[in-house]
């Protein structure tokens, strides 16, 4: 499920996110984070 | 440093953002922090369309030293991308943005590599060269492009 953080709309799905950034051009930013979510 | 505004528009127009928790996702924090390599948190990966790492922060940062590192890494994929045009807007980008950050000066090489590739122009190397002589002198990146001089 989706979280938003500001106005970024955090995936959690690593694969699909990896699958959009194929289909969409754009590079991918993963944050490994022990921050509360 | 993401509650900023002009991190999050960044990252949401340039970017798929994704956050793998420590603690939340262990499974998935284990399979993706063993793929990359990330052994501390914050570790923030930039990846290009195909998932290859082209930049890596580690720790913390202030927004005004982490917005020109996403934009490096951004940058770097439209290097790799050999979209030399592209990639050297970019660098320019940072350095015009972000002139007194780590990130300019790495920004400043690149561009003038970026020009290089694109045009097959030496003097473009030799006027990087020159720029470092005026600003970033201390850092490795004048060290790196003294040679072309």
């Amino acid at each position: 499920m989706p979280t938003a953080s500001s106005s970024i709309t955090w995936s959690h799905d690593f694969d699909s996110a990896l699958t959009q950034a194929r289909a969409s051009k754009r590079g991918i930013l993963l944050d490994f984070t022990a921050a509360p979510m | 440093m993401y509650s900023d505004r002009r991190v999050a528009r960044f990252i949401s127009e340039q970017l798929e953002p994704v956050r793998v928790h420590v603690r939340e996702q262990k499974d998935e924090y284990r399979r993706l922090s063993e793929r990359y390599n990330a052994q501390w948190t914050p570790t923030i990966l930039i990846l290009d369309s195909e998932g290859q790492e082209r930049h890596r922060i580690e720790g913390f940062l202030p927004v005004d030293d982490f917005l020109p590192q996403v934009a490096l890494g951004v940058a770097k994929s439209a290097f790799q991308r050999q979209e030399y045009a592209d990639a050297e807007r970019r660098y320019r980008e940072i350095v015009d943005k972000f002139s007194s950050t780590d990130a300019a000066a790495e920004a400043l090489y690149w561009a003038g590599v970026s020009k290089y590739k694109a045009s097959g122009d030496a003097s473009a190397l030799k006027a990087t060269s020159t720029a470092f002589r005026e600003r970033y002198q201390d850092t490795i990146w004048a060290k790196k492009a003294s040679v072309w001089e």
